[in-house]
């Protein structure tokens, strides 16, 4: 028993000389300076868009550029989120900012942060609150808009190609019904779908966002219709998903094939499918939110006020680009 | 009889003590290491409660069923269905927020009964029977609804945001805000059922045959004791407790959604294990398991006040505690047989 004692108390003291040097030695600087202190609470790193994401704001928020930049990744955790807002809080950051894991949940310590006099940015998605002003603006991309670009892109395409007055059979990939990115994309490309009353679309069935899924589903879209035109993907990892389908078929996609493919995000492996051949265009959806923040807090600084809804700006990219030119100057 | 009594007494204390300990010494390195970014400020201690309420009433139900020598990983995805069911209640199907979480707590007592039957008296590994409730609870939640609703029942939301404000301790921020601490009535809930829960292990009959089984089931049956009905009991009560904790953890994020609280079984029985509560069973107090869960909180905080680490290390930590705290365990177990010997 004393053996297992003495052994204990060396461990615990060993333990707590681990736990005091090493955070020492990453001691983060005082608050009390003049550098501008902003808390990110970020969803994760599941994706390469969110580390582009979380890339952005590090990039931006430098003591160089006179921040100092507050990190705390919620492995997809809410609670986490919650957590590490109370500790901003209480760490006096000047601002806030949030990229919600999900959209309900929120009331609670938003208001602790409004109470303390903490500006809230909400970043990439959305949050359901009973009241507005407990939080100052979001930032983030038009997914409506990125639909919107996708139909006008396939507009001036058919009309290039000389098919404006063709029939053409569309067939649409969604993403994870009642994710943001999903509606904003399947209504922004109805819009434009209506205007064109030579469009037919076909089907719409989920692909949930990933490449299997997305597969197959395009397998049963091939078998059930033998005449498609277009596959529009809400993301790029379905239309990989619905490439392999179609070529496994023996059909061909891309510029020089049968089908068109038209995909959203434009992540690197996206301009490598572009530059090979297999894809038509992708719509971006730009992570990149760090200088948009930035520039929102500059503007909080000096008192001005600010709009509620801030969208990034996003563009298309398709293979009448130099794509490895663009690529090259990509962060993700 | 009385001899082993006191012996086991003896290293709950132990294993309390050094928890409580290594939890202080934690916290006050936290304060001398982060002063200048403003650790050292009660509201700080505070929000470890705040953040941890519901996290503290599940592992001390989880602390009765592991005295036992049990085990329950259905919590979780138990604490998930109760948040959905609040919600769904509230927001789609117009009842009332007392009646909401009366029925949450009823459910709980239900589940808890289901699961200590299967174990107790059909003699089913409790693991099992738990992994079933969990996956139960998890598929049940997204049967009630796939959507992720709000709640936004002015009652449970006036719950929910009702400050209780301390007398000492305000300061003013850089904005230039007075800031007075305060908790929540989450917290005084769970204080008081975990002050409940020891006074019932410690003081009451049922209390001692819990830690009775849990040491040897065996001498427990020799004894007279009706091992079932004790068992039984203890998952009710876990059951009960999972309720309460699932509420708590509602009025947190105010919310029902799928995904809510994965993995939250595996930090009950980690806050379990770090606050000296032994896996075999017969050895645990619920205030060991509070500190326990207070230690995960404080890592949590090293971690968002130091800024740039990734927050995964709260994990690998856990890992290092958990690890050292089993070491010790084992340690202990062995220094007994020597003397028995």
């Amino acid at each position: 028993m004393k053996k297992a004692l003495a052994i204990a108390l060396v461990a615990l003291v060993a333990l707590s000389g681990v736990f005091a040097g090493g955070a020492q030695e990453s001691a983060a600087p005082a608050a009390s300076d003049n550098l501008i202190v902003v808390g990110y609470a970020q969803v994760g790193a599941e994706s390469d868009w969110r580390t582009a994401n979380t890339q952005s704001f590090k990039s931006t928020f430098t003591e160089a550029n006179g921040y100092r930049l507050i990190f705390d990744d919620a492995q997809q955790k809410q609670e986490n989120q919650i957590k590490a807002i109370r500790s901003f809080i209480q760490q006096d950051v000047d601002y806030i900012v949030v990229a919600p894991v999900v959209e309900t949940g929120w009331e609670t310590v938003l208001k602790e942060a409004k109470d303390a006099g903490i500006p809230v940015i909400l970043s990439d998605r959305m949050m359901d609150v009973s009241d507005p002003s407990l939080y100052t603006c979001w930032v983030g991309g038009n997914f409506i808009k990125e639909g919107e670009d996708a139909g006008k892109w396939l507009i001036d395409y058919l009309k290039k190609q000389g098919r404006s007055n063709e029939k053409i059979n569309i067939v649409t990939l969604q993403g994870t019904i009642g994710a943001s990115a999903q509606i904003g994309r399947t209504e922004g490309f109805g819009n434009i779908v209506k205007t064109q009353p030579n469009w037919n679309m076909l089907a719409m069935q989920t692909g949930e966002f990933t490449q299997a899924k997305g597969q197959e589903v395009m397998e049963s879209f091939l078998k059930s219709y033998p005449d498609i035109d277009v596959v529009v993907a809400e993301n790029d990892n379905m239309a990989f998903g619905a490439i392999d389908a179609i070529k496994a078929a023996g059909k061909t996609c891309g510029p020089n094939g049968d089908i068109i493919i038209i995909s959203f995000d434009a992540v690197a492996a996206a301009f490598d499918s572009m530059i090979a051949g297999d894809m038509n265009v992708s719509v971006e959806c730009n992570p990149l939110h760090g200088p948009r923040v930035a520039e929102i807090i500059q503007k909080l600084e000096k008192g001005e006020t600010v709009d509620k809804i801030q969208y990034v700006v996003e563009e298309v990219f398709d293979t009448s680009m130099d794509l490895p030119a663009v690529k090259a100057t990509r962060l993700y | 009889m009385k001899l082993r009594r006191k012996k086991a007494f003896n290293e709950t204390t132990f294993l309390l003590t050094i928890t409580i300990t290594l939890f202080f010494a934690m916290y006050i390195a936290g304060m001398i290491v982060f002063k200048n970014n403003g650790f050292a400020r009660l509201q700080v201690f505070l929000n470890l409660f705040i953040s941890n309420a519901s996290l503290i009433v599940i592992a001390a139900g989880m602390t009765v069923v592991m005295i036992t020598g049990g085990i329950d990983i259905s919590v979780g995805s138990f604490v998930a269905m109760s948040c959905m069911m609040l919600a769904h209640m509230m927001e789609r199907s117009g009842y009332g927020a007392i009646h909401s979480v009366l029925i949450v707590l009823l459910t709980g007592i239900v589940f808890g009964f289901v699961q200590g039957y299967l174990v107790s008296y059909l003699k089913i590994q409790p693991f099992i029977v738990t992994l079933a409730g969990m996956f139960f609870a998890r598929g049940m939640t997204a049967i009630i609804s796939q959507d992720m609703i709000s709640i936004k029942n002015p009652m449970f939301l006036s719950w929910a945001t009702h400050k209780i404000y301390l007398p000492f301790g305000g300061y003013t921020n850089r904005k230039g805000v007075l800031v007075i601490p305060y908790i929540y009535p989450t917290v005084i809930i769970a204080l008081i059922a975990l002050v409940v829960i020891w006074a019932l292990l410690r003081y009451t009959k049922f209390g001692r045959r819990i830690y009775a089984i849990g040491g040897s089931e065996t001498s427990a049956l020799l004894m007279g004791l009706n091992v079932r009905r004790t068992r039984l009991f203890a998952y009710i009560l876990d059951g009960f407790l999972c309720a309460i904790g699932g509420i708590l953890f509602c009025l947190n994020t105010c919310s029902g959604f799928v995904e809510q609280a994965k993995g939250l079984e595996m930090e009950a029985i980690a806050g379990a294990v770090i606050g000296g509560t032994l896996l075999t069973g017969g050895v645990g107090n619920v205030f060991g398991s509070l500190f326990g869960v207070l230690i995960k909180g404080t890592i949590e905080t090293f971690i968002t006040f130091q800024g740039t680490l990734s927050s995964w290390w709260t994990r690998i930590t856990i890992a290092a505690l958990l690890a050292f705290f089993i070491i010790l365990q084992s340690l202990l177990a062995s220094s007994k047989l020597k003397k028995r010997r």
